[in-house]
């Protein structure tokens, strides 16, 4: 039972971390509708910006979080910017998709070329100790992961729901063309998008990081897909879906392989995910939307 | 006996009655209006026939068999083909293969005979293209049929290769959804006789939804008009376009 | 020559520029081989090819043809090659090595179908972006389980585990092991070679375009197009949506077959099998002109030589890649850049293959 519970919270750990990302996917799939594929490797850039601060410079944590955050931010708005833009209004959207994935190509070789491919030890940014609570032995990160998780879904969801940018966002999300005729500008609604959710990959591949301290030029690739999935499962385009996607997927994923097979534990996840949505075609939260005729 | 036997047909979305109580019956060869103020239930009782929709309550009956609930292509299979208000064509296929997919429960051929291009795959190409054609031909749209994509083709005419298509599955029952809309009244007038021609010739019985009142007058002999759902009334076209209630309806009070 | 093809009606000419394409870039290889002209990098590269190619044609059927999304096909090719090895493995001498080589095809084309069928089922009981996500898990899944599987034989026959090859119960010291988790099948013969890939890869556009240019293939695009209204026509979209990717996952177990026995050691690794490799297939679909055979195969040949070609710049090959394929698609795609072809009349250049081939494929 102690080792089941110590399972969970690992899971929850994990979980929240796939939260934080599949926010930034389901975002960006909401307002902009498309799979943003290099989101994942947008979480990896953070990672390494936090690193070089704060190892190789030699400088407090704090600035390398805070360099990481704001690294991310400009990378996804030039992103969307320079990549996606010329083709929001090509004849696919297999145009956008394909060229997220030369996106995602480019940032992994880029940052091969720049920091090399071997795997790099980072040090956690988390100051807090391991505390125990009874037979529970709960590590700092994991504390500090599910805080971050729910704090920053909470102010995006007031965000959203309170302010005009984020009411913005919610039209353009429902009706592009409409929304550009009430005078709100498409382009820069987008784009605050993008920004918003690489703000939020870097936290998360700080937090990744410090979690599981290997990190390499493919650190983001199989947390981002996971996390795509997560979005998936909760319904994609909807932020509290994200929330609950990211948080079941963890938490199955660390119990599959704590108690069914460390090998397989992908295949269930991904087995799970199958199941959700051919209960629910579009997953847990989300909206069916039926074709008129 | 009547080709079509609607009886108490109902359907709610959300409380709302979209149609309500809906009868009517069309005989072999009828030229059929059903008119009404916009959002009346008419597309409604559509969706309703070809089984887009499954009523809450009534029966449907093509030549007395009962068709209600059935799936879309169950019913296309029993004899009634459509035309949709906002058209709705294969964009990206030939004016041709638009036809050819409506010819495909008509003339049969296996798919091991149409990858290894057996004979048959031949006979019933060869028989595909000579209806197609044929069809094509009564609406004017069998030149170049073959290497224009439908969605090159000006609105009007892509009504037109619509009706051909419904008609290439060679129904019993023929419903067209605004076949005129969009259309400048010379392009409306071809299209009248072009109804008529289908129905003279090809025996074909229409029911057409239509707003434009010329065509309707012109060629439906029996009407029924619907109003929030509800019939307000039905029989001869000029009894009915002279009944004071009609008027009412459309023109408010 | 120009003869026969202006008595052809269209679709037949351009399935035949297709085919005369593929035999005319082997005929000018198979010269440049046995002149001793080619490098050795390219001669290995030569079945890769064939395989990628087999695969873009072969995804083409469902996202250009049918018109879903599937990032999951290398899944089907992981099966198609594994199966085929497996075989390989069993029969070992006890056959010529040709017949084995092209039964051992035909088996993975037959396991990739079945599990086509049977993936598709629940698959398409979904749309658009779902759809697209369960495709990506079925082939992780695919290749999770491939990883996991040990598979070995001894007197008593066969011994199958999921955990570990000390599970299976296998007599260790009489005992052949034949699927050694996640190192695979090791010691197939590489009997695969360029002629073989070709004819596989004519193969699968034989069977391709005939299906695509017939009564069940515009069946399919009518799917695509516009589903209300194929129904509308009797059309039964289930059927045919499960027929494009039967045949789509039949001819990826084909190109599996041909990948296994290029290699001596077939592991299904993510670099092999991954959503990364089902994704580079999708790119070649796209790049290729979306529902054109023909364009998915120069687009396979293309952005499989790029990163060969720029080796000798190796440590900025793959970044540069990435740019030329970003570059690519939006000066392929966007509206900007395709407004500005029409007008100077750029395209005729640039999209010749693409033009000719929406009419092939479409």
């Amino acid at each position: 039972m102690v080792s089941f519970i110590t399972n969970l919270i690992n899971g929850l750990s994990l979980g929240s971390i796939y939260a934080i990302i599949a926010i930034g996917y389901t975002m960006v799939y909401g307002i902009a509708k498309m799979l943003n594929f290099a989101h994942g490797d947008v979480i990896m850039v953070g990672a390494f910006a936090a690193y070089t601060i704060i190892s190789t410079m030699g400088l407090p944590t704090p600035v390398g979080i805070l360099a990481a955050i704001v690294c991310c931010t400009l990378l996804g708005i030039a992103i969307e910017k320079i990549a996606y833009r010329p083709l929001r209004n090509a004849g696919s959207p297999l145009a956008v998709l394909i060229t997220a994935i030369g996106v995602s190509y480019f940032l992994q070789n880029g940052a091969m070329l720049i920091f090399g491919s071997d795997t790099k030890m980072f040090s956690s940014v988390v100051p807090l100790q391991t505390l125990s609570v009874g037979p529970f032995l709960i590590p700092g990160t994991t504390i500090v992961s599910i805080l971050t998780s729910v704090i920053l879904v909470s102010v995006l969801q007031i965000f959203i729901n309170k302010t005009r940018p984020g009411q913005a966002m919610l039209a353009c999300a429902q009706d592009r063309a409409a929304a550009s005729l009430m005078g709100i500008s498409v382009n820069n609604t987008i784009t605050l998008t993008f920004a918003i959710g690489s703000a939020m990959a870097a936290v998360a591949g700080v937090l990744l990081c410090s979690a599981y301290p290997a990190l390499s030029p493919t650190t983001g690739a199989m947390p981002g897909i996971k996390a795509f999935v997560a979005a998936v499962f909760g319904g994609i385009g909807s932020v509290p879906g994200a929330m609950v996607g990211g948080l079941l997927l963890g938490v199955i994923e660390i119990l599959s392989r704590a108690y069914i097979s460390t090998q397989l534990s992908d295949a269930i996840v991904f087995a799970v995910l199958i199941v959700v949505l051919l209960v629910k075609p579009t997953g847990l939260f989300g909206k069916v939307i039926q074709e008129k005729v | 006996m009547a080709l079509l036997e609607i009886n108490n047909l109902s359907i709610s979305f959300g409380g709302l009655r979209a149609v309500d109580e809906f009868n009517l019956s069309i005989e072999q060869g009828d030229l059929y209006g059903l008119i009404g103020p916009n959002g009346a239930g008419k597309t409604t009782v559509f969706n309703l026939l070809t089984g887009v929709y499954k009523p809450n309550e009534g029966i449907i009956r093509l030549d007395g068999r009962d068709i209600t609930g059935k799936k879309p292509i169950e019913i296309n299979k029993a004899g009634i083909a459509r035309t949709f208000q906002n058209i709705r064509l294969f964009k990206q296929m030939s004016v041709l293969d638009n036809v050819k997919v409506g010819l495909h429960n008509i003339y049969r051929c296996p798919p091991a005979a149409s990858i290894l291009r057996l004979p048959a795959y031949y006979e019933t190409e060869k028989k595909m293209n000579e209806r197609a054609y044929e069809l094509l031909s009564v609406f004017g749209l069998d030149k170049e049929a073959d290497s224009t994509l439908a969605s090159n083709l000006p609105y009007g005419r892509q009504r037109k290769l619509e009706i051909a298509r419904a008609m290439a599955t060679n129904p019993r029952l023929l419903l067209l959804d605004e076949p005129a809309a969009g259309m400048n009244p010379n392009e409306t007038q071809e299209l009248m006789d072009t109804i008529h021609y289908i129905r003279d010739s090809f025996g074909m019985t229409i029911l057409l939804i239509e707003h434009d009142m010329k065509l309707v007058s012109g060629i439906c002999e029996k009407l029924t008009v619907l109003n929030f759902g509800r019939i307000l009334t039905q029989g001869e076209t000029k009894k009915v376009l002279a009944n004071p209630e009609v008027i009412k309806a459309y023109l408010g009070e | 020559m120009k003869k026969i093809l202006s008595q052809m009606d269209q679709t037949s000419r351009n399935d035949f520029i297709t085919y005369g394409m593929v035999i005319g870039a082997f005929a000018v290889i198979s010269i440049l081989q046995a002149l001793g002209i080619l490098s050795s990098q390219i001669g290995g590269l030569l079945v890769p090819l064939c395989v990628y190619s087999i695969m873009a044609v072969s995804l083409n059927l469902v996202v250009g043809i049918l018109g879903e999304l599937s990032i999951g096909h290398a899944g089907f090719m992981c099966l198609g090659a594994f199966a085929s090895a497996f075989f390989t493995k069993c029969v070992g001498d006890g056959m010529p090595s040709m017949l084995r080589f092209v039964i051992a095809i035909l088996i993975g084309g037959l396991i990739a179908g079945v599990f086509g069928f049977l993936i598709g089922i629940p698959v398409f009981r979904l749309n658009g972006d779902y759809l697209a996500i369960v495709t990506l898990a079925f082939g992780e899944i695919i290749k999770n389980v491939m990883n996991s599987l040990y598979v070995g034989r001894d007197a008593n026959g066969f011994h199958f585990s999921l955990s570990s090859a000390n599970d299976m119960g296998m007599d260790a010291l009489n005992g052949e092991m034949l699927i050694n988790g996640p190192q695979g099948i090791t010691g197939t013969p590489r009997n695969s070679t360029f002629l073989i890939g070709i004819l596989i890869l004519l193969l699968s556009l034989f069977v391709i375009l005939n299906l695509i240019h017939s009564r069940q293939g515009r069946a399919i695009m009518s799917v695509r197009d516009n589903h209300i209204a194929a129904e509308s026509v009797g059309i039964n979209i289930t059927k045919y949506k499960l027929m494009a990717f039967t045949v789509s996952a039949v001819i990826a177990g084909f190109a599996g077959a041909l990948y296994a026995h290029n290699l001596s050691s077939l592991a299904a690794t993510s670099a092999r099998f991954g959503y990364n490799m089902s994704i580079m297939f999708l790119v070649f679909v796209v790049l290729g002109g979306i529902g054109s055979s023909r364009g998915a195969i120069i687009a396979a040949v293309v952005l499989t030589l790029i990163p060969e070609l720029l080796r000798p710049i190796a440590s900025f090959r793959m970044l540069l890649y990435s740019i030329i394929l970003i570059v690519m698609m939006i000066v392929n795609w966007s509206p900007a850049s395709r407004a500005f072809m029409e007008k100077h009349k750029l395209n005729r250049f640039l999209f010749k293959f693409k033009k000719s081939a929406g009419k092939g494929g479409k």
